[in-house]
C-alpha cells in the first residue's frame, strides 16, 4: 500500500454548478440535491428542465443546479409548475419543496395539483421541521417531539397529528406515482435515486403527477449530531413514515 | 370574431375577445362575482383557440400559475375582484420583483371584507400604490367604455412585455355589465409569432442555464435592484401618463374622475354647462402613473377640483399630490351603493360650483 491515500474528488454531475453549497454538515439537502441533478443528467434533460425553488433552506438551489430555475412563493411549487408546465408541455418541470413550504402553506397548491394529474414532478423533502427559520414545528413533527415553537413536544390535542403527505395525495385521482424514501444510509440514498428516476419518468411518459417524499436530517435543529440523526429516522421517523411506494398508477398501487 | 366591423359586446367579453386577440396564450382564474363573465369567456374561447385555460384552486394557486408561465416568456392574464385580487398581492409582489409580463383584471367590488357586489372604486390605493408589500408599482388602466376595455386590455400585453412588469386592468362591476359597440381595430396576433423573450426560461438548450428569482440577499445589489425598478417606473411615469380633457378651456371647476364615476361625471358636467357654468372634467385613463403634471399646470388656473369616486375618497389624495395646494381640492365620495345618477352629480357639481365662485366675489 502507497504511503499517500490520494482522496479521489467524487466527480460532479454537469447538471451542477461548481459552486460549495451553503447546507449544514450532514444535512439531507446537499444529498438530495446532488440526487436529483444525477437523474437529470442520466436522463439527458438537462436542457428541456426547469426547476422551482421553495421558500425554505434549499431557496438558493438556483446556485447549484445547472437548469434554468424561477422562485416560487413560499409554498407555491405546485402552482408556479403547474403555469410552467401548462403553457409548456415539452419541458419537464420539478420543484423542490420542504414540508413546511409543501405541506403547510402549500398544501391546497399540491392536492390540488395532484389532483388535475399535472405532468410535474416534486421533490418533497421532510425533515419534520422549519429549517431556514430556525426549527419550528413543521406539519410533520412527530408527536412529542421538542421544536423551537412546541417546547414542551407536540401533542395531538395542542398541535394536531403529523400529516402523511404520500397517503394523503394516494386517494386522489391525478397521483400517479408516489414514494417515500430517506437518504440516512448508503441503501436509502440508492433507492432514493431509483424513486427520483421513476418520478421523472412518470412525467416524461405522461403519466400525470409524481412525488418523491424523502426523509432527510436536519441535525442542526433536531440537535443531533449526523450519525445521531441518522439513527433517529430509522428509530423514530419511520415509525410514522413508512417507506416505501405509495403509489404507482404503472404498476397497480403497492 | 371579425376585426373592423362593429359588434355588440359586453365589458367582460371585449376584455376577453381582446385578449385572445393580443396573443394572450395562458388564462388562470377563479370564479367571484362579478367577473364571472370573463372567466366564463376565457373557459370557451381559450379552447377553441387551442390555448391554456385553467380554472384554479384559488386566486393565490392563479397568480402563481401566471407567475410560472409568465417566466417562460409566455402572454399570460388572470382576473378576479377586490376579494381575490387581495390574495393576488403576494404573487405580484413578486411578479414585479422578478420583472414577468403579466396582465391583471380588476372588475372592483364594494369592499372592505366581502363588502357587496356593487360597482366600486375603492381599490384604488391598492392598485396604484404596488398592492402588495415591498417598493414596486403596476401600470393600472381605468378604462371608461367597452370600447376602452378592449383597447387597453390589448395594450396591457404590449406594456407588460415592453416594461417588463404587470399591467392592471381596474374596471368595476358596471363596465364588465355594460354593452356597447366595440371595433377591433388590429389584427389578431398569433402567439408562435410574438417577439421571443430573451430573459424567458425554456430548457438551456443551446446556451447557459438562467434563473429569476426575488431573493437578493447582497443589500448592494437588493439596492440597486430597486433602483432599477425606480428608474424603470419613472421611465413609465415620463411615457405613459395617459388622461382626457373634457371643457377644460377658461373652468373654473374641475370635476376629477375615472371609469364607471368618469362617465356619469362627464354627463353631469354638460348639464352644468348648459347652465353657463365653468366647469371642466380631467379622466385619468392611467392611474399609475396618475396625470400629476397636468393636473399640476391645469391648478394655476382652476379654483377647485372637485373628485368624484365610488369609495370613500382614494385618487383624492393623488389630486392633492398633484394640485400641491395652488387651489382647493374637495370630494363627492359614494363608498358601496348604488351608482348616482348624472343629475345628482350636477346637483353636487353646483353647489360647489356656487359656493367657489361666491369665495371668489
Ligand atoms: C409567506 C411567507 N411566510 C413565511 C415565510 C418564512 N419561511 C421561509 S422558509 C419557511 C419554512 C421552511 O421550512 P420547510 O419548508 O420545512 O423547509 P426547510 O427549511 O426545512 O428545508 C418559512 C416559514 C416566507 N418566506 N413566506
Ligand atoms: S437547518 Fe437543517 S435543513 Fe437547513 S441546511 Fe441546516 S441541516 Fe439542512
Amino acid at each position: 500500500m502507497s504511503k499517500v491515500m490520494k482522496k479521489r474528488k467524487p466527480a460532479r454531475p454537469s447538471t451542477m454548478k461548481d459552486a460549495v453549497t451553503h447546507y449544514c454538515p450532514g444535512c439531507g439537502h446537499s444529498v438530495i440535491h446532488r440526487l436529483v441533478a444525477e437523474v437529470i443528467e442520466e436522463l439527458g434533460i438537462q436542457d428541456k428542465t426547469i426547476g422551482v425553488p421553495p421558500a425554505g433552506c434549499a431557496v438558493l438551489a438556483y446556485n447549484y443546479f445547472d437548469v434554468d430555475m424561477v422562485e416560487a412563493p413560499h409554498g407555491r411549487g405546485a402552482a408556479v409548475c403547474t403555469g410552467i408546465k401548462r403553457g409548456n408541455p415539452e419541458l419537464v418541470v420539478f420543484s423542490y419543496q420542504g414540508d413546511g413550504d409543501l405541506a403547510a402553506i402549500g398544501t391546497a397548491e399540491v392536492i390540488h395539483a395532484a389532483n388535475r394529474g399535472e405532468n410535474i414532478t416534486i421533490i418533497f423533502v421532510n425533515n419534520a421541521v422549519y429549517g431556514m427559520t430556525g426549527g419550528q414545528m413543521a406539519p410533520t413533527t412527530l408527536l412529542g417531539m421538542k421544536t423551537t415553537t412546541s417546547p414542551i413536544g407536540r401533542e395531538a390535542h395542542r398541535e394536531g397529528n403529523p400529516v402523511n403527505v404520500c397517503e394523503l395525495l394516494a386517494v386522489l385521482g391525478g397521483s400517479a406515482y408516489l414514494e417515500r424514501t430517506a437518504v440516512n444510509s448508503v441503501k436509502g440514498t440508492i433507492r432514493t435515486k431509483k424513486a427520483i428516476r421513476k418520478a421523472f419518468r412518470t412525467q416524461l411518459e405522461g403519466r400525470g403527477f409524481s412525488l418523491v417524499e424523502i426523509l432527510s436530517p436536519c441535525p442542526t435543529n433536531w440537535k443531533m449530531s449526523p450519525q445521531k440523526s441518522w439513527e433517529w429516522i430509522d428509530e423514530v421517523m419511520m415509525k410514522q413514515f413508512p417507506l416505501g411506494v405509495i403509489k404507482d398508477t404503472g404498476k397497480g398501487e403497492a | 370574431m371579425k376585426s373592423e366591423t362593429k359588434q355588440l359586446l359586453r365589458g367582460t367579453e371585449a376584455i376577453g375577445e381582446s385578449a385572445v386577440r393580443a396573443g394572450c396564450q395562458c388564462y388562470f382564474g377563479y370564479p367571484i362575482t362579478p367577473q364571472n363573465e370573463l372567466t366564463e369567456y376565457m373557459a370557451r374561447r381559450m379552447l377553441e383557440e387551442n390555448r391554456v385555460f385553467l380554472q384554479s384552486e384559488s386566486e393565490l394557486a392563479a397568480i402563481n400559475m401566471v407567475l410560472g408561465a409568465s417566466a417562460t416568456g409566455k402572454r399570460v392574464m388572470t382576473s378576479s375582484s377586490s376579494p381575490g385580487i387581495s390574495l393576488k398581492q403576494e404573487g405580484i409582489s413578486f411578479i414585479a420583483a422578478m420583472e414577468l409580463p403579466s396582465v391583471i383584471v380588476n372588475v372592483m367590488r364594494g369592499g372592505p371584507g366581502l363588502g357587496n357586489i356593487a360597482p366600486s372604486q375603492s381599490d384604488y390605493y391598492q392598485a396604484t400604490r404596488g398592492g402588495g408589500h415591498g417598493d414596486y408599482r403596476t401600470l393600472v388602466y381605468a378604462p371608461a367604455s367597452v370600447q376602452e376595455l378592449a383597447d387597453l386590455t390589448y395594450e396591457a400585453f404590449d406594456k407588460a412585455d415592453a416594461y417588463r412588469i404587470p399591467v392592471m386592468i381596474l374596471a368595476d362591476g358596471m363596465m364588465g355589465q355594460m354593452m356597447e359597440p366595440v371595433t377591433f381595430k388590429t389584427k389578431p396576433k398569433d402567439p408562435k409569432k410574438l417577439p421571443s423573450k430573451k430573459w424567458a426560461l425554456g430548457g438551456s438548450k443551446g446556451r447557459s442555464s438562467r434563473f429569476i428569482r426575488s431573493l437578493i440577499l447582497n443589500p448592494d445589489l437588493e439596492e440597486e435592484h430597486n433602483w432599477r425598478l425606480y428608474r424603470k417606473h419613472q421611465r413609465i411615469e415620463e411615457r405613459e401618463v395617459r388622461f382626457e380633457e373634457y371643457n377644460m378651456t377658461g373652468a373654473n371647476i374641475a370635476v376629477v374622475a375615472y371609469g364607471t364615476a368618469a362617465r356619469i361625471a362627464k354627463a353631469a358636467v354638460k348639464r352644468c354647462v348648459d347652465k353657463n357654468m365653468h366647469v371642466g372634467l380631467i379622466r385619468p385613463i392611467t392611474l399609475w402613473p396618475f396625470p400629476m403634471k397636468h393636473i399640476y399646470e391645469a391648478a394655476g388656473t382652476v379654483k377647485h377640483f372637485l373628485t368624484f369616486e365610488m369609495s370613500a375618497g382614494q385618487m383624492i389624495d393623488d389630486v392633492k399630490l398633484a394640485v400641491e395646494g395652488r387651489a382647493g381640492v374637495s370630494l363627492y365620495g359614494r363608498p358601496g351603493r348604488v351608482v348616482p345618477t348624472p343629475a345628482e352629480l350636477s346637483r353636487v357639481i353646483t353647489r360647489t360650483y356656487n359656493k367657489i365662485m361666491k369665495d371668489y366675489e
